[in-house]
């Protein structure tokens, strides 16, 4: 590895909430390089199975290893995309259906950059990190969500 | 040695622990897996992936760290 920098917790407890994102954005505006913002926003899909409805996804994680997990793909997205800022928040815990688990925001001096950044660090993010989800349903019965 | 086994997400439906610590006289990865499926039946069944120390390894690794995890399919964002 050839940053030391402390890593950050990537993790947040409940929900990501629209005030938070939004107050994320206007942290931006003192960095006037930045020509192109990208944002991705998980949110928990209400998806019936069975007849039965999700009402939210319980995360959990194996959180050191995610934590460096989300460090690998910060520092390979910086390598291979011209990036002035990224910033990635997952929640753990309970995140009710309609509400927002995931948030990646990436920012360049180019809008190019941040479409495919972005894809490329959902992507990695779904594919690499040790997070699960326990999808519970309306009458508190639980199957477990996998990425597809 | 002793090593710490993690437990997580659909695993915890069956271990019914999240972490636990054993004793362990083997090698390799498949050795701690015989033993894990001889103390909870219906874990061979399931799929996941193994890490030692955080980074994934196969059967054939050698056990050399004290934390080994057992993951199940990844379901984050």
């Amino acid at each position: 590895m050839k940053d030391k920098k402390p890593m950050k917790s990537v993790f947040k407890e409940g929900a990501i909430t629209s005030e938070f994102i939004g107050n994320s954005i206007y942290k931006h505006q003192t960095k006037t390089s930045i020509g192109a913002h990208n944002i991705f926003l998980g949110q928990v899909r209400a998806d019936e199975i069975n007849g039965k409805t999700v009402s939210a996804i319980e995360y959990t994680a194996y959180e050191d290893m995610a934590n460096q997990k989300f460090h690998e793909i910060r520092e390979s997205a910086f390598e291979k995309f011209d990036l002035t800022c990224m910033h990635i928040y997952h929640s753990l815990g309970t995140v009710k259906a309609g509400e927002i688990c995931l948030f990646v925001f990436v920012s360049s001096p180019r809008r190019k950059v941040v479409f495919e950044a972005l894809e490329y660090i959902v992507e990695a993010i779904k594919a690499d990190v040790p997070v699960f989800g326990k999808e519970i349903f309306e009458d508190e019965s639980h199957q477990w969500k996998v990425n597809s | 040695m002793n090593i710490t086994i993690k437990y997580f997400g659909q695993l915890t439906d069956i271990t019914h622990l999240e972490e636990e610590t054993l004793e362990f006289g083997g090698t390799y990865v498949y050795e701690l897996l015989e033993t894990l499926y001889r103390k909870y039946n219906t874990l061979k069944t399931k799929n996941f992936q193994v890490a030692q120390n955080q980074e994934l390894v196969n059967e054939n690794t050698k056990i050399t760290g004290h934390e080994i995890a057992l993951l199940p399919p990844f379901a984050g964002g």
